[in-house]
């Protein structure tokens, strides 16, 4: 019998020849991802635990990014927090102000294929774009890991994405992952793994890949995993060994359920207020009239997507009413998007260019909206109160059609 | 077998953790500062209103969205008995289970009744509204004993040798 790819994964972790869907298994943690909103949590729990020191101090990494510069005042008190514990457990792998901790937890080579990642985070899914089975916890199971190096996972069902072809020019990963939560519902994966492959997979940019692994929490999954290739390779630094090799869905696989798309039947698509399965084509909403674009988060914060927008912007102005705000997803980011000229086209064309963070994403600091507003936002969420008070209507579109909404002052599909 | 009742609230499809919890209230120190704000993105006035023994009856995919544990600690801290819904969200599933907060999977229930109703609980066995019974299924076993042990926190207390 074939395995899937997270079945690979999990046997491989717990020395296991085989693991099934259900088996409940403990497997050995790989790398953990802290971040500043739940370090005070995590701490006071350890602590309460009694534990003194963290299982394996190298395998640790936190990261200040949704509080980053703070936005209220008690916000300090989690770096002070934080700190504390880095030195009393001698972490080493600390980002203060290096952008969103998903971005960079695979832009700083901190996972690699084949990996078991957990993170305070949701979209810790995000990782399964290098083929690391990575995903969400709280922050007691958090404390756990920290003392103990290991958690309890159930072995989850596995659906297949296939998508064969190319896509059009106007369509970005962000449309494609929107449309799959959109058929599949916001609790359609629930429990379950979600394995991507296709030929137009294997054309996508880990950075696109990372867009779909990253909303796979949207649908409910448990993780989004892609198969390493060379792509993977050049991106994580590394070269695959035969584990790592090996990690793509057997023939005779056991899968819940196949999914096929074409991709050239994907057109640009937006989430609408105010539930992220809500989708319509951009097209059949065009000329609704707009407030604010936002431009960033974990989800499209990356070069090919300021690049994308640049594309669309470039010798145009945002529109006079509208304010468009870009936030690059890490400093790499935000260097190589000045170096390449993506952020001098969105400043000439009008934009707010931001410090790179969570943001706006999570409805903190940087442009949140009032009763009545419209943001178009390339964020992962469109939940009633995110960016604002909870009569803000919030539509989730990809950047090249965030960048377009901005220029016409409305929702167009006219990229 | 253990019982309760308890007066009932409703809640919706996808009530996610935006709506239990608000991010900007995430960096509040405890979740005694954090629990007037729950629900207020759909419900303002809903925290001020429930009462300790309280059950919240949901639709489907409740807990959805962010991993933020605050969320099942503040419905706690709202004194919330326990949260009967079509389905959970897997994060905030795990997240009640570790901290104590009794959850119950139960498909029909919500379309049959109405808030302000009162119900009677049977763990691992049934709820029962206006003398009609609906199942409830068991929790598997590596669960029970987190909820035995008192939560995952005292748990590993154990574990450590203190307390």
């Amino acid at each position: 019998m074939g395995q899937t790819i997270i079945e690979k994964i999990i046997a491989h972790n717990s020395k296991a020849d085989s693991v099934k869907p259900g088996d409940i298994v403990t497997v050995n943690v790989d790398r953990v991802m802290l971040d500043d909103i739940m370090i005070p949590f995590i701490v006071d729990k350890f602590h309460e635990m009694g534990f003194t020191k963290v299982w394996d101090p190298d395998k640790v990494v936190l990261i200040y990014d949704h509080l980053v510069p703070a936005s209220q005042q008690d916000d300090t008190r989690h770096y002070r927090v934080g700190d504390a514990f880095v030195k009393e457990c001698a972490l080493t792998h600390v980002h203060r102000s290096d952008g969103i901790c998903h971005q960079l937890m695979t832009e700083a080579g901190y996972v690699k294929p084949g990996d078991v990642v957990f993170g305070t985070d949701s979209h810790t899914t995000t990782y399964g774009c290098v083929g690391a089975f990575s995903t969400g916890i709280g922050y007691t199971e958090m404390a756990a890991i920290l003392g103990t190096g290991n958690l309890w996972v159930k072995v989850p069902e596995t659906i297949r994405v296939e998508i064969e072809g190319t896509l059009p020019e106007s369509v970005m990963s962000k449309d494609v992952i929107l449309r799959l939560i959109g058929d599949l519902g916001a609790d359609g994966a629930t429990y379950r793994a979600l394995e991507f492959t296709g030929t137009a997979i294997d054309e996508m940019s880990v950075a696109s890949r990372m867009t779909i692994a990253n909303m796979a929490i949207e649908a409910g999954a448990k993780c989004a995993l892609f198969s390493p290739d060379e792509k993977t390779a050049k991106y994580c630094q590394t070269s695959l060994d035969g584990f790592q090799k090996s990690l793509r869905g057997d023939e005779d696989a056991h899968y819940l359920q196949v999914i096929t798309y074409q991709a050239e039947d994907f057109v640009p698509v937006m989430a609408c207020p105010s539930q992220v399965d809500k989708i319509r084509k951009v097209s059949e909403l065009e000329g609704t009239v707009i407030d604010q674009v936002f431009i960033g988060s974990c989800t499209n914060g990356r070069l090919e997507d300021l690049q994308a927008a640049a594309k669309v912007l470039e010798g145009k102005t945002v529109a006079p009413f509208v304010k468009l705000i870009v936030t690059p997803a890490s400093r790499k980011v935000y260097e190589e998007a000045l170096a390449c000229g993506a952020l001098q086209t969105l400043l000439k064309a009008g934009a707010i260019i931001t410090h790179p963070g969570c943001g706006l994403c999570c409805g903190r600091t940087g442009g949140i909206l009032c009763d009545g507003e419209r943001v178009v936002a390339t964020n992962n969420r469109n939940f009633l109160g995110r960016m604002g008070t909870s009569k803000v209507e919030i539509y989730l579109a990809s950047p090249a059609v965030a960048a377009a909404c901005a220029a016409a002052g409305k929702i167009t599909a006219r990229i | 077998m253990e019982q309760f009742t308890g007066r009932v609230w409703t809640l919706g499809d996808d009530i996610d953790t935006d709506i239990i919890i608000p991010t900007e209230y995430l960096a509040l120190k405890t979740i005694e500062e954090m629990k007037q704000y729950g629900f207020s993105p759909l419900r303002p006035e809903l925290a001020a209103q429930i009462r300790p023994g309280d059950i919240l009856v949901a639709g489907k995919n409740f807990g959805c969205g962010s991993s933020r544990e605050q969320a099942p600690e503040v419905i706690k801290a709202l004194g919330i008995r326990c949260v009967i819904a079509k389905s959970f969200a897997r994060i905030f599933f795990r997240n009640a289970i570790n901290n104590g907060l009794l959850l119950i999977e139960q498909p029909d229930l919500y379309d049959d009744m109405k808030e302000g109703d009162t119900i009677a609980v049977t763990v691992n066995q049934d709820v029962d509204y206006q003398g009609k019974r609906y199942p409830i299924a068991s929790l598997p076993e590596n669960l029970v004993e987190i909820i035995n042990a008192g939560g995952l926190v005292k748990a590993m207390r154990r574990r450590n040798g203190i307390g």
